[in-house]
């Protein structure tokens, strides 16, 4: 079976994906993530004008089995969450990159998402 | 070192993700929770619980040392049939939930929780060694040497008819598995093997239950997974089997019962038999029946949009913390979250509000009628 990791998005260890669009970045988690998951069933997401740090808890994502959390990969006030995805947990299993995302950051340092990992070194590190 | 039943590598071929459960390396999963729990309610699943213990108790005395001994009256059972029952300190608290199934005139079977068998066999004996005629019992642990599967859901009589195609040899005597009834246990050829099947489980749901000598039950499992193809029959995990238990209400030990906690406050008092003469645990029973509970367990769905409730949340009620969560999870059959707790009595009300304390925040729920979920 094979983890979709798109090569146009960062990467932290915890298992979240940035997206970057000038000093916006979406967030998500990955397909690595939802497969370990399995089952969403709930997500907490931030409130909107929330200042957070970098692997700072900041959502809450529950499966069947477990609750877990999820950490901002970058630091940056949230801008934008995804009501769709509270409404439909399930769009974290489904789409994890596309409408099954988490918030919008907007970064306080662009450096950090820089050093996130890449594609490469997360699928190393996932094992794939 | 975490065990591991016979059927590890099987788990492993079949994609299993497995975890530690009660020093066991099992497998909570092959698809995902939801999957397996509604393949189970609608068609068939298969279950390794190998991990659970097994003791045969044997002799003239058998009957009467286990009738001291647990809280059900063994009396009742005829070859070839099994009761729910309980083990008990004399204060009560509950050591273990058990299966106990007469296989002959003086032989039973205990089907014990796996992460009970030491204090459980330790127990036993200890009891054994006051009882007066201790001379007439022998104890056997086969745990080490005794696999098991649960195979339930729906569409499972036609596989175990399958499975083992030809009449019991001991036991209920039946034409086939299906004719065997609940709580009904038959001993069936495999490879040449005797190995016991009975109408039982966990699941809420129609279903069998097969023990074999621990070197067999690959065989079974595989064989099974081939038949149930036609049957939908999907491997379950762990996980499933918590679920579907929750849903229906079933205790589980280390969350429903433990050995601060009585039969009467888990609400399993039916198979306590307190006509039946005396036994360990039955004073403070008698008393608790008579009088009442300091706790009850009480069945709860989350009735506002809410995450999960899961063990340890607070309970609360009229503005108070009154209790625990002990099982909780979100329910695959209602998609809604459900639990058990513990509260006062008065508190225990069907229909009464209550609320789960949730990372700080409390999450509207009210009790509900057990089970909480009826086949429609």
């Amino acid at each position: 079976m094979s983890t979709q990791v798109p090569a146009d998005l960062k990467y932290a260890k915890s298992h979240e994906w940035l997206r970057v669009a000038g000093d916006v970045a979406t967030v998500g988690i990955t397909d690595h993530a939802q497969h370990e998951l399995t089952d969403v069933v709930f997500v907490e997401l931030p409130a909107v004008g929330r200042k957070v740090k970098a692997g700072e808890a900041c959502a809450v994502v529950e499966s069947v089995k477990t609750a877990s959390d999820i950490y901002a990969p970058a630091s940056g006030e949230v801008i934008e969450v995804n009501k769709a995805v509270t409404d439909d947990p399930g769009l974290v299993n489904g789409e994890p990159y596309g409408k099954g995302w988490f918030f919008k950051l907007k970064l306080s340092d662009a450096a950090e998402a820089g050093a996130l990992l890449t594609p490469e070194a997360y699928t190393a590190q996932i094992g794939g | 070192m975490l065990k591991r039943t016979p059927l590890f590598s099987a788990h492993q071929r079949a994609g299993g993700k497995l975890i530690e459960f009660g020093g066991w390396e099992m497998p909570v999963q092959y698809s995902t929770i939801t999957d397996e729990h509604l393949c189970v309610r609608r068609a068939a699943g298969i279950f390794d619980i190998s991990h659970m213990g097994e003791v045969i108790v044997r002799g003239p005395a058998a009957e009467a040392f286990l009738n001291a001994t647990l809280t059900n009256d063994v009396r009742k059972l005829v070859v070839g049939l099994g009761q729910y029952t309980l083990m008990c300190h004399e204060h009560g608290g509950v050591i273990d939930d058990l299966y106990a199934y007469r296989l002959g005139a003086e032989e039973y079977l205990l089907i014990i929780n796996a992460s009970r068998i030491e204090p459980d066999v330790a127990w036993l004996q200890e009891r054994l060694g006051a009882f007066p005629q201790q001379a007439d019992v022998t104890l056997a642990n086969l745990s080490d040497h005794t696999a098991a599967v649960a195979i339930q859901g729906p569409k499972t009589p036609g596989l175990l008819d399958q499975l083992f195609p030809a009449a019991s040899t001991g036991g209920t005597h039946v034409a086939k598995p299906s004719d065997l009834k609940k709580n009904q246990i038959a001993q069936f050829a495999f490879d040449g093997q005797a190995v016991c099947v009975a109408r039982t489980g966990y699941s809420g749901e129609d279903g069998f239950e097969v023990i074999t000598p621990a070197l067999l039950i690959e065989a079974v499992w595989d064989k099974a997974l081939n038949l149930g193809h036609q049957f939908c029959l999907q491997p379950c995990g762990l996980g499933a089997r918590d679920t579907l238990r929750t849903e229906v209400c079933y205790p589980l030990y280390g969350h429903e019962l433990d050995e601060n906690t009585t039969p009467i406050e888990a609400g399993v008092g039916f198979f306590v038999a307190l006509d039946k003469g005396d036994f360990v645990g039955r004073a403070v029973l008698a008393e608790q029946k008579a009088s009442g509970t300091k706790k009850k367990l009480v069945a709860f769905k989350m009735t506002d949009k809410a995450p999960p409730p899961r063990p340890h949340y607070v309970i609360w009620a009229g503005g108070s913390a009154v209790g625990e969560v002990v099982s909780g999870t979100q329910s695959p059959s209602l998609n809604n979250g459900i639990g058990m707790g513990y509260v006062p009595p008065q508190v225990a009300v069907i229909g009464g509000k209550l609320e789960i304390e949730i990372r700080g925040r409390r999450f509207a729920a009210e009790i509900v009628k057990k089970p909480i979920y009826k086949k429609p």
